[in-house]
This record gives C-alpha cells, sequence and structure tokens, in this order.
C-alpha cells in the first residue's frame, strides 16, 4: 500500500491544482477526480476554456474520452499486440513529447517578455532542476516524492516574491 | 501468492490510489475559502509538475553510456523547435517520436 501510495502522491499535486478549476460541478466533479490522469490533468489545467463554454461538461469530456483511450488502448493492445510484426521500439517516446509541449504551453502562459524570463519562470525551473537533484540522488524508482518534497519546500521559499510577480503580470493585462 | 492475499493486495492499491486523488478536495471542501498559501500553490504546482513529468519520462536514461541520450537530446530539441513552427500538440509530438524512433536506430 504504501508502495502505490508513493507512485499515486503526484496527484496531490494534480487536486491541489484543480480545487478552483473543479468547484461547482455537483456530480460530475466526483468522476474528474477518480479519472485524473497525468495527461488528463495536464490538459485540463492548460486549456483556457472559452467564457460561453460549459467548463463542467468539457472537463468532463476530456476526462472520459481519456479514459476510453486507456480503456481501449490497452484492451487492443493485449488482445491484438501479438499480431503487431513491426518494430515499434521507441515508440513510448510519445509521451515524453507530449509533456514537453504542455510544459512548454504553460511556459509560454507564463510570460514572454526577455528581460524577465528568470522570476517568469522560477517554477519551471524549480520542477526541472529540482527534479534533477532528487533523480540523482535517489535514482529512477525512489525520486518522486524527493522530488515533490523539494519542489513544495521551494515554491513557498518563492512565494513572496513569486507572487509579487504574478500581482504585476495581471496588473499589467 | 494466494488469492486472497491477491484481491487484498489490489483492494489496498486501489484505497490508496483513490485516497491520494480525492484527499485535497476532501481537506479543502466547497463553500469554505481555500487558504491563501494553497490557492498560491494551486497557481505553481502545475508548471513544477509538468517540469517533473519530463524528467519522470527521461529518468531511465543513460548519459554516461550506450547512446549518451543523444537521441533523446535530439529528439527533444526537434520537439522544442516545432512548436514554434506549429503551434499545436500534434506536430511536434508526432515529429519528434518518429525522428527519436529513427535515431535509436542509427545511433
Amino acid at each position: 500500500m504504501a508502495t502505490a501510495f508513493m507512485v499515486g502522491a503526484r496527484h496531490l499535486f494534480y487536486g491541489i491544482s484543480m480545487l478552483s478549476k473543479y468547484r461547482n460541478m455537483g456530480w460530475k466533479k466526483f468522476y474528474l477526480i477518480y479519472t485524473t490522469s497525468d495527461e488528463t490533468f495536464s490538459v485540463n489545467y492548460s486549456m483556457d476554456v472559452p467564457e460561453n463554454i460549459d467548463r463542467g461538461w468539457t472537463y468532463f469530456w476530456v476526462s472520459f474520452l481519456d479514459q476510453m483511450y486507456w480503456v481501449a488502448g490497452a484492451a487492443i493492445g493485449a488482445v491484438f499486440g501479438s499480431f503487431i510484426t513491426i518494430d515499434l521500439d521507441g515508440l513510448d517516446f510519445v509521451m515524453t513529447a507530449m509533456f514537453i509541449v504542455i510544459f512548454l504551453g504553460q511556459w509560454e502562459k507564463d510570460g514572454k517578455r526577455l528581460k524577465a524570463v528568470l522570476i517568469d519562470h522560477v517554477p519551471e525551473f524549480i520542477g526541472i532542476f529540482g527534479s534533477i537533484a532528487a533523480l540523482m540522488v535517489f535514482g529512477p524508482d525512489r525520486f518522486i516524492i524527493p522530488a515533490m518534497v523539494i519542489i513544495l519546500v521551494l515554491l513557498l521559499a518563492f512565494r513572496k516574491p513569486l507572487e509579487k510577480n504574478m500581482n504585476k503580470k495581471e496588473s499589467a493585462t | 501468492m494466494t488469492i486472497s492475499q491477491m484481491i487484498i493486495t489490489i483492494i489496498l492499491v486501489i484505497a490508496a490510489t483513490v485516497l491520494t486523488r480525492f484527499l485535497p478536495y476532501i481537506i479543502f471542501r466547497e463553500g469554505k475559502e481555500i487558504p491563501g498559501t494553497v490557492q498560491y500553490l494551486g497557481k505553481v504546482l502545475a508548471p513544477a509538475v509538468f517540469g517533473l513529468l519530463i524528467i519522470y519520462c527521461l529518468r531511465n536514461v543513460n548519459f554516461a553510456a550506450g547512446n549518451h541520450g543523444v537521441p533523446e537530446i535530439i529528439s527533444i530539441a526537434a520537439v522544442i523547435a516545432l512548436y514554434q513552427i506549429k503551434h499545436d500538440m500534434l506536430v511536434p509530438m508526432a515529429g519528434g517520436t518518429v525522428l527519436y524512433m529513427i535515431l535509436i536506430r542509427i545511433m
């Protein structure tokens, strides 16, 4: 159970990030929380849902479709996997590529000013370098929780300057 | 492992998984004001977590031996470059992945 908790710990971060976005959704909220996966969280968090579209149903369909893709993909793979003879080695890089694209999208949202590139993207830097540090110390199988701790500590340490910068950006728009 | 041991293990794993998902929403119930610290974290955690996820995907890359992670580095650069050219998800992801699959076969 401890291992499952360690593997799932990042979902605590996802939950905190989506607290305000998943408000006032009634029964859908239960389903949304349950089906949050890395990709569903990344997409739902990064989406700017237009004003005239219902956010609740948008998040719902993203989550639902993602869950269907997972279930169908796993099922099809299980049944037909042995029939695939072409060498698909390296296909799993698509997941890395996806998170890079999501990261880049968030990076641009956080600021495009060249002069402020460092302060605008402190959370990104903390995420990347904190994780690398944890990876080097704890190895690939054990670094997630330490990485999350490092990220949490550093983000809280930088709170004053970061909040000031965020207010500056908000009042500038 | 006996059948009952397997069933109990599965139940515990489900419980741990569900707990990690719902805990933030249980602690910070709707209707109550979310504390300032948590609101702040809600804004800054995501960018950091996206960084963590990238490193997680690359955690087993060996930079000291083998192909030294060169296919990964080149493919990551390609994803970033393609994203500047075509600002969507499909082109950078497909292009980067295809490039990667080619590179690991020739390096």
